[in-house]
């Protein structure tokens, strides 16, 4: 009798469990990805789901790294549909995608977003160049002379230029698993450290030991960068209380807070729409997301949606996306990237590699 | 000499006791004063939540505004009313053919610039729709409502719309999943421990982990509930019925450890009298040992579920911290609950989320207030003394 019960409350179990699986219906659209990205689409979705009677999309903050990961994990329809991404995709990351069967990926391209090396209004106006920002951040560093690294000494702005304010160097930015912090060492760190012998030099010496040093991006761990976390609020909070401090967050956060926060001009270019979009300002990034395409004809509505995103209503120069701090991309590679939707174009290995 | 010694001694004990005494007064009313700034940061943020700000419209609904939501209204008023509402009116249309070639005079919401304006908090209004919004004003049609859409709508990305109703819904859904499983198996499990289980290296071992499992930091209980229930049973990713399963895990312990606390705090004599009276051993607990637990067991799984209701980190694993405005109308929907919404409101870059995650965290506070209390009620009421 007992273990009856007990077979039958195990078949139940099962059964249930099974019954679950079998009816996750297709109705909804499932994404993942970049916390950057994350305003945006939540934005499209919303208007997506409030004007057509289609369910609204669910979109999961994970980072851009973490959404790929789930996005490549398979090509089932477990998986996302879509993943968010603050910067491209890597070569590894599409290989791992083609290995798991997600072999039919298409790129689109939304926008740009500037990263904002911000301060307290109540700070006087300030002007980096992208090597300052380099001395301030970097874990090794020249020494005066340039022929050899060594742990970064600089504690007071002035120490790297006298030009500099005497002001403690101190920065709250994004932690490891954010794509803002990939951008940033990717734009202000790998793009100088590449060229320069000193860092560079020690990679030719000794290619596998020093393979850090051929594009050097390591922030300093010495209490003078602090990780704040994703949340970028929390930055912007930290700001008004430490007034030496500079926080390093994206475009529209520095936009929405423009009464008690200021951007540091890079370069002598002031973080605006227009600066952004033609690239003057030196740390701006695109936004992307992937589509699997061979959800688009089992999901409902995810075609639908994504025609929505790069619609000009929404992505276009005075579309409802720039209003929260996306920048637009110039007109021609809109159509282009509308044209690339249409024919579902697949992104391949060798488009990474021709950036 | 000697008769001083007694005296200086008693006079040390009585300074010790003092310096105790105010030290404890001291701690108390820290702890107090924290409190009290909690409540007062909370409460002075969030109180104006509540209301929200609505103009007074001449709505047409015709051919024109079925084709462009914006034609529903006249132009100038379109800057200072909420877009959100105005696109919902085609489909609304569609459900209510009746209302073709009509025009009405509605409050509808108004855009959160104008709401935070109003508020007297800082806003990106430009002078001439201040102007517009005071001249509005001048003629009675601009009001400072009783926020409804707080308590009927589910998470937007403009503020004057978002509400907390797919995350209390979702909430609701979790906490009967994890009551469901955690209750019937956490009780059982406690009652064979303690009334059947011989007292051997077996139990001993099972104790010892269900102890520490109360110990653990509740992110692992996500990490288990990601690999058993979505990757091995493929119940749906960001459903109630998987968050429910996850935060049962997480409650199990609890509910055992009170259950079993309760359960030995049932006087020996009155099982003895029960096997005396012929009684099998069943009909012991069941009778007379389990009724006179139970107060004792309701209010340990009550707070046990209070902690699963306010927590957040196994969620963020098995993807309920999501945008999700719709509200859930089943067990295997995708859902969110009330701390993750205030988790992502937290985080939104318009400034007008500041006050609605300060109401949702007063309306989260108000429930566990209420659970908690709930506790003690029934602790007060049922209690025996021996």
């Amino acid at each position: 009798m007992k273990k009856h019960l007990i077979a039958i409350t195990a078949l139940a179990a099962t059964s249930f469990f099974a019954g679950m699986t079998a009816q996750a219906a297709e109705d909804r659209i499932h994404i993942v990805g970049s916390s950057t990205v994350y305003p945006f689409a939540s934005y499209v979705a919303e208007e997506f789901g409030q004007t057509t009677n289609f369910n609204t999309p669910v979109i999961e903050s994970t980072g851009s790294g973490g959404g790929m990961k789930l996005f490549c994990a398979g090509n089932g329809m477990d998986t996302p549909d879509i993943t968010n991404s603050s910067r491209r995709i890597k070569d590894k990351e599409l290989k791992l995608c083609n290995e798991n069967g997600v072999e039919d990926i298409t790129e689109i391209v939304i926008g740009f977003d500037g990263i904002a090396i911000a301060q307290s209004k109540t700070n006087k106006a300030v002007n980096f160049t992208r090597k300052q920002i380099l001395l301030a951040v970097a874990a090794e560093v020249p020494n005066k002379a340039g022929t050899a690294l060594i742990a970064n000494p600089y504690k007071y702005w002035n120490e790297i230029d006298a030009s500099l304010p005497h002001r403690p160097i101190i920065f709250y930015g994004p932690p490891t698993s954010s794509g803002t912090r990939d951008a940033f060492e990717d734009l202000v760190m790998k793009s100088l450290t590449k060229k320069m012998d000193v860092y560079t030099n020690l990679y030719k010496k000794d290619e596998k030991a020093n393979k850090k040093y051929k594009k050097y991006k390591t922030i300093r761990t010495d209490g003078v960068y602090v990780p704040a976390g994703e949340n970028d609020n929390l930055i912007v909070q930290k700001l008004l209380t430490n007034e030496d401090a500079f926080g390093i967050f994206g475009y529209s956060f520095l936009e929405e807070n423009s009464d008690r926060v200021s951007a540091a001009t890079v370069e002598g270019v002031t973080p605006a729409p227009a600066a952004i979009s033609s690239g003057k300002y030196p740390v701006s990034r695109s936004l992307f997301f992937y589509i699997k395409n061979d959800h688009l004809k089992k999901v409902k509505g995810m075609s639908e949606y994504v025609k929505l995103f790069i619609d000009e209503k929404m992505i276009g120069d005075d579309g409802n996306l720039t209003e929260i701090g996306l920048i637009a991309l110039p007109e021609k590679n809109r159509n282009e990237i509308r044209a690339r939707f249409a024919k579902h174009t697949k992104l391949t290995l060798e488009d990474l590699k021709n950036k | 000499m000697n008769n001083h010694t007694p005296n200086k001694r008693l006079k040390r004990r009585y300074r010790f006791e003092k310096i105790f005494k105010s030290s404890a007064v001291l701690a108390l009313s820290l702890a107090a004063c924290f409190l009290i700034f909690f409540f007062y940061n909370i409460i002075s943020t969030g109180y104006s939540a509540f209301e929200q700000a609505e103009i007074l419209a001449d709505v047409q609904y015709n051919e024109a505004t079925v084709k462009n939501y914006n034609k529903a209204i006249d132009k100038p008023l379109r800057k200072v009313i909420s877009r959100g509402v105005l696109r919902t009116i085609p489909l609304y249309m569609e459900a209510h053919p009746e209302l073709m070639n009509t025009t009405r005079s509605e409050w509808l919401t108004a855009d959160s610039e104008v709401d935070q304006y109003l508020k007297g908090q800082p806003n990106r209004l430009k002078a001439k729709e201040i102007q517009y919004i005071v001249q509005l004003q001048e003629e009675g049609k601009v009001r400072l409502a009783f926020n409804t859409n707080f308590f009927t709508n589910g998470d937007s990305k403009m503020p004057e719309l978002a509400g907390i109703k797919s995350a209390v819904v979702g909430s609701i859904y979790v906490l009967l999943v994890t009551i469901l499983v955690a209750l019937p198996i956490g009780v059982m499990t406690a009652i064979y421990l303690e009334e059947f289980a011989p007292d051997n290296r077996g139990t001993q071992l099972i104790e010892v982990n269900i102890n520490n499992l109360a110990a653990i930091p509740s992110i692992l209980f996500g990490l288990l509930g990601l690999a058993i229930f979505i990757n091995f049973f493929g119940v749906p990713r960001s459903s109630s019925l998987v968050g429910g399963l996850t935060l049962a895990l997480m409650t199990l312990p609890v509910i055992i450890i009170t259950t079993r606390a309760s359960l030995r705090a049932v006087p020996g004599s009155i099982r003895e009298a029960a096997y005396g009276l012929g009684a099998s051993r069943w009909q012991t607990v069941s009778h007379h040992v389990l009724p006179l637990a139970l107060p004792g067991i309701l209010t340990g799984s009550i707070i046990g579920l209070a902690q699963a209701m306010g927590e957040t980190a196994p969620l963020l694993i098995i993807g309920m911290m999501a945008y999700i405005p719709d509200t859930p109308t089943g067990f295997t929907e995708v859902a969110t609950v009330l701390p993750a919404q205030i988790f992502t409101w937290a985080g939104e870059s318009i400034r007008a989320y500041e006050e609605r995650t300060a109401a949702a965290i007063m309306v989260l506070l108000a429930v566990l207030l209420s659970m908690n209390s709930l506790a003690v009620w029934l602790r007060k009421k049922f209690e025996v003394r021996w």
